[in-house]
Parts: structure tokens; sequence; C-alpha cells
């Protein structure tokens, strides 16, 4: 009983611990982004957080004469690429949660099937 | 606690937002069509690799099917890097390597690349044969030999894991770097063009390689602790590092 009441006491502690170590982990990121949109002169700018794409790929080829095309289904368009995105990360987040169901599904099937075996 | 914190840290950082692929039309023709008969060779070994197996395991398919939708969400999930101000995306394909091979890795980008390319006006279809190679191609390869070769000096899964996915997302832009430089230098020197590029790329993706390094660790670790078995039916780990494990 008394083992049992320590152990409950030292799984507690040890979860505040946990927390404590997660939210010093966080900080240091909270910091960096306050810090670094604050003096980060491209996090101002009018077209704030621009892709790579127009950064370098786009902007290197511009100034070389080659211009990007249109896509040949331009999504690009208003909110239209919002709802894209989204409904792309809805899909693939759905399907990744499906076959890692399947997955951890398997393993319940391998442990019943070694049972079985055992018996 | 730290879901508020989660809350806050994402609030801070979320932003609308653009990635990267080398978009619609922007390499000539002949360098096109040169990518394409590049990569799609790979895309073909991974198609063949697959069928077999699939064929010899069934619970192969889902590893297969959330790594697919892993790649896919990732490498179209533009992560703001607040060092450089700018957007960019982890790739995935150092985390896919290590567990279905370079070739079905490939596949995998392949598709994803495709449905991004249609869908998402992300990359282009002129480009989809560069995007693979540099992606696909050169991101699974760099990810699968850093990963075994780490393996082989006895270095620990989870660090080996690291930096497979590290150098796979290098590689990537090495990669996309060279595919841009020899399309657009015209009559520049090419060494010179592609370091432009490369530094060009340093502030966005040095810091986004040590969170795909850490995202690949973390994939690779959590099927390590839930599905050991797998890992060693793909040899990715020894059977006996699973007793080890406990």
């Amino acid at each position: 009983m008394a083992r049992n009441a320590e152990k409950v006491h030292r799984d507690q502690r040890t979860g505040k611990i946990r927390k404590a170590l997660s939210v010093l982990a966080f900080l240091p990121l909270v910091t960096f982004s306050l810090v670094s949109q604050t003096f980060c002169p491209s996090a101002f700018a009018a077209d704030r957080w621009p892709g790579v794409d127009e950064t370098v790929v786009e902007k290197f080829a511009s100034e070389r004469g080659r211009e990007a095309h249109e896509p040949l289904i331009n999504t690009d368009q208003g909110d239209l690429l919002l709802f894209v995105f989204l409904l792309a990360g809805t899909i693939g987040g759905f399907a990744a949660g499906y076959y890692w169901r399947m997955l951890l599904e398997g393993k319940n099937k391998v442990a019943e099937s070694a049972k079985i075996k055992k018996l | 606690m730290v879901k508020l914190f989660t809350c806050i840290t994402l609030l801070l950082v979320a932003a609308p937002a653009q990635a990267m692929h080398i978009s619609e039309g922007i390499l000539p023709l002949p360098w096109a069509v040169a990518w394409y008969a590049l990569a799609l060779p790979f895309v073909a070994l991974g198609i063949r690799r697959l069928n077999t197996l699939a064929k010899e395991d069934l619970s192969f398919k889902p590893l297969v099917g959330l790594l697919a939708a892993v790649v896919f969400i990732i490498s179209c999930m533009p992560v703001p890097v607040p060092t450089a101000g700018t957007c960019s995306h982890p790739c995935g394909t150092g985390m896919a390597a290590i567990l279905l091979g370079p070739y079905v890795s490939s596949l995998v980008a392949a598709v994803a690349l495709l449905l991004q390319a249609l869908f998402l006006s992300h990359g282009g279809i002129s480009t989809w044969g560069a995007n693979i190679f540099s992606m696909g191609v050169i991101g699974s390869l760099a990810g699968y030999f850093t990963f075994k070769g780490l393996r082989a000096m006895g270095v620990p899964l989870g660090l080996a894991a690291f930096f497979a996915g590290l150098q796979a997302d290098w590689a990537t832009y090495l990669a996309t770097s060279v595919e841009l430089a020899s399309g657009i230098r015209g009559s520049e020197p090419f060494l010179l063009l592609l370091e432009k590029i490369l530094l060009a790329f340093v502030p966005t993706q040095l810091p986004l390689g040590i969170l795909e390094g850490a995202m690949t660790a973390g994939m690779v670790m959590l099927l390590y602790r839930k599905r050991p078995d797998i890992l060693v039916k793909m040899r990715v780990i020894t059977a006996g590092e699973v007793q080890g494990n406990g």
C-alpha cells in the first residue's frame, strides 16, 4: 500500500518535471520568434514570408529572362488556393491517420497470433 | 500548459505563406526533358520494388500509405523560417527512404509532386522530372546512404535518422540549385551561379534541414517503439536490437 502511494507520488513528480521541461523547451522558440519577427527585415516586407520559390528560384530565373508560366490547372486565384491546400491537408491527414491505425492494429494481430501459437 | 504554449508558439510563427519546387516553365525544354529522363528510371524501379514487397508481405501496404501521406503533407507544408523571413518546406524523403528504401521513396515523392503540380499550383508538369530528381531521387539516396553509413559505424538509431533527414533536405536543395543553375545560366559560368543560388538557399534551408532531421528521427523512433517488427522486416534494425528495446 505504502509502496503504491510512493509510486503514485513519484509518477506525479515525474509528470510535473516533464511538463516543466516541455515549457522550457518552448520558451526559446517563442523568444526566437518574437526577436526575429522584430528584427528580420523580410518579415516586415510588403509581401511577408515569401516562399523560396519566389525569393530564390523565380528571382534568379527572372533575372536571366526565364519567367514562371501559369500552372496547367491554376488554383492560385483568390482564396481558391487556401481551399485546395486545406482540402489536401485534410485528405492527407485522414490518410496518414488511417494507415497509422492500420499499422497499430497490425501490431495487435501479431501479438494475438503469437498468443494462439503459444496455446 | 504545454498545449497553451504550443498554441502561442504556432500563433507567433503562423502567417500566410508559400513554399518551393521549381515552378512551371522555369527550365528550358531540353533541360526539362533531360531531368525527366534521369528521374523516370528511378520511379520505374520504385514501382517494381513496391510490387515485389507488396507480394511478400501485406503489412507493407499501410506503411507505404502512411509515408505517402506524410511525404505529400510535409512537402507542401510551408514552414516560416524566422532567421530568413521566408518560407520553405521539408521533403520527407529521408524518412521514406529509411523505411521504404530509396526507390519506393522516389516513387512516393513522384506521386506527391504530381498531385501538387496538378492541384496546388506547386511545382509544374514541365518541371516534374527535375523536382522528382532533386526531391525524390537525390533526397532519398542521400538520406538512405547517410543512414546506412552511420548505422554501419554503430551510430544510435535516432541520431542516424536525424542526420539522414538533414542530409536528405540539404541534398535536395543542392540538387535543385544544380538544376536551376544549369538550366538558366546562359553564358554565365556555371559554378559561379551555382554558388550564388546555394548561398541564397542557406538562410532558409539550414535551419529547415535541422527541423527535417528532428522530424525524421521522431518518426523512426516512434515506429521503433510501436512496431519494431516492421523495422526488422524492412531491415532498418536487426532482431537483436528489438530485444534490447524490451
